[in-house]
């Protein structure tokens, strides 16, 4: 059942996997690492790592801060990875609609605090899915407990697509945000942003896209999908941790109160007062990750290099096989819509009769690398009736040899706990 | 190096499908319940003392989760009756470990203590030196 990767694949995958050193590594003796843990973070590639080095030993400097010679080139490259990032998702502002925060949970915080606390009040709602991580979830259900404003959720379907009919039921008059996640983190499902975008700004409702998920993996769009805010990390675009994306339509940050006070957001200060820089440093106090900024930018390049969608139609190709792989085997349940358009590249299961801690367990000894647990989706998994699931996700450096390795270990945990 | 499969040999497996003293207890003299937060394990103890006051007459647990919580809970929920409350708080890792009788990789101890903290927070609760709350395992 061995699929050797075929002279159709979109590009050379052996390539590509010699840019990360990691891939390279065992996990135990004689076991070589199987990553397929992408959707919590993906592997960094040399170019993207080198950039630490050159920083530091290179130009390191607080930006913005000094007129010296180190601080202006610090400066430049760290405002010049806005204008990649701004340019990356199409968002023709620049750096002005772009606003570098810890990751993407910090970014939906930034709306939450500085928009949410200060607009929303009792009689305010705010639409959500079933699907939302907790990142967004948690952070709107405390911001609206704070607030007075009420909380709702557009139900999933059977195939765990978004009920398109619901959400028209609630995105209506009172609504004031619909947060929706573009890609689920469980179900690979890609829900319909433009359609909802529409349907918020038709209520003046603004729309806050979680493409934590999305980003990394197809072609993003701000300005075709008329998102007002859209927010996404760099560590699950191979990029580093400590670095994620709060992209704000212009009009909207310039109104909006800031989110953290201190150096580096304020224009002029008194005792008495004091006002804001211009966009996106009203967003940013303190010291930012400068050397995260630039390496992220460089991650941007890496992928562009390569061509997201080449990105994508890799990742379909591993995600279908795996998918028909899985659903192959006796007594695995997959999450999440069958195979088609709007599937991403990740499978979330269930076997019979084993946690997905157990089966995780089991495959470590195969040196395969997935996620068990609620990935951050608890009231989902309360929705889909299951307390865990396993899911393995995939990123550019993947391979179909890989996915046979998973399904070996799915084997023998279902022959583990059926002897 | 320990491996993952290595965890899930006969006894655990068996105490996993069929487990022992599961259920309820009706009137049970204290009960607790802990989560294991990254899992989703949950275990449920139900104590009965027996007259003295301090001597566990019988146990009962219910809950869901991966086999090592799960028979874990089992295993203990057998080891329970004729046990004192300060024997149940006198118990460390180890016992739990010994009693599970596997290598139970580093990632996976969470699991198996679980069933463990519950009991003895309950009887701390019991004993008034504990505030009431759920008990978790990171």
């Amino acid at each position: 059942m061995s699929a050797p990767e075929s002279e159709d694949a979109p590009f050379d995958v052996a390539a590509l996997r010699e840019d990360f050193p990691i891939l390279e590594r065992e996990v135990g003796e004689g076991t070589p690492l199987v990553y397929f843990d992408n959707a919590a973070t993906t592997q960094t590639p040399n170019r993207v790592i080198d950039i630490f080095g050159e920083y530091y030993r290179g130009y390191n400097s607080n930006v913005h801060r000094g007129i010296h010679h180190l601080s202006q080139e610090a400066s430049i490259a760290y405002e010049e990875a806005h204008d990649r990032m701004a340019e990356f998702i199409g968002a023709s502002g620049g750096r002005e609609e772009m606003i570098f925060t810890k990751n993407t949970t910090e970014a939906v915080n930034l709306v939450a605090y500085a928009w949410g606390l200060n607009e929303l009040g009792e009689g305010d709602e705010v639409v959500l899915t079933e699907m939302e991580h907790h990142a967004s979830l948690v952070t709107w259900q405390q911001i609206a407990k704070r607030t007075g404003a009420e909380v709702k959720y557009i139900r999933i379907d059977d195939d765990g697509r978004l009920d398109m009919d619901h959400a028209a039921e609630l995105i209506g008059p009172d609504t004031a945000m619909v947060s929706v996640v573009h890609v689920s983190n469980v179900l690979g499902t890609v829900n319909p942003v433009e359609k909802l975008a529409g349907m918020a700004h038709e209520q003046d409702a603004y729309i806050f896209v979680d493409a934590a998920q999305s980003v990394p993996n197809r072609p993003v769009d701000v300005e075709e999908l008329d998102a007002d805010f859209l927010a996404f990390s760099g560590h699950k675009m191979a990029g580093p941790t400590g670095i994620g994306c709060l992209y704000g339509k212009k009009a909207i940050l310039e109104d909006m109160e800031p989110f953290l006070y201190g150096g580096e957001m304020i224009e002029k200060v008194t005792f008495e007062d004091a006002t804001w820089n211009e966009l996106p440093w009203k967003y940013e106090a303190g010291t930012p990750l400068i050397a995260e900024g630039i390496a992220l930018a460089e991650a941007a390049d890496y992928v562009d290099d390569i061509g997201i969608e080449r990105i994508q139609a890799h990742e379909e190709r591993v995600t279908q096989y795996a998918y028909e792989q899985l659903d192959a085997i006796d007594g695995v349940e997959i999450y999440g819509p069958p195979l088609g358009e709007d599937r991403a590249g990740l499978v979330a299961f269930n076997i019979e009769g084993v946690h997905a801690h157990d089966l995780s367990s089991i495959l470590n000894d195969y040196g395969v690398a997935v996620r068990a647990g609620d990935h951050c989706t608890q009231p989902l998994h309360d929705a889909l009736g299951v307390s865990a699931s396993a899911r393995a996700s995939f990123y550019l450096y993947n391979t179909r040899e890989e996915v046979d390795t998973l399904v070996e270990g799915v084997e023998a945990a279902r022959d583990i706990f059926q002897q | 190096m320990s491996m993952g499969s290595d965890m899930y040999r006969q006894q655990i497996l068996d105490h996993y499908r069929n487990p022992r003293n599961y259920g309820d207890i009706e009137n049970p003299t204290f009960s607790h319940v802990g989560h294991n937060t990254s899992c989703g394990d949950e275990i449920e103890f139900d104590v009965m003392l027996a007259d003295d006051g301090e001597t566990v007459d019988a146990v009962a647990f219910s809950g869901d989760g991966c086999a090592i919580s799960q028979a874990a809970a089992s295993m203990l929920s057998t080891e329970l009756p004729g046990m004192t409350l300060d024997e149940i708080r006198a118990l460390d890792r180890d016992d739990i470990l010994d009693l599970l009788g596997v290598e139970v990789t580093p990632m996976r101890v969470k699991c198996a203590v679980l069933a463990e903290k519950v009991v003895q927070d309950g009887a701390k609760i019991y004993e008034g030196e504990l505030e009431t709350a759920e008990t978790t395992t990171e």
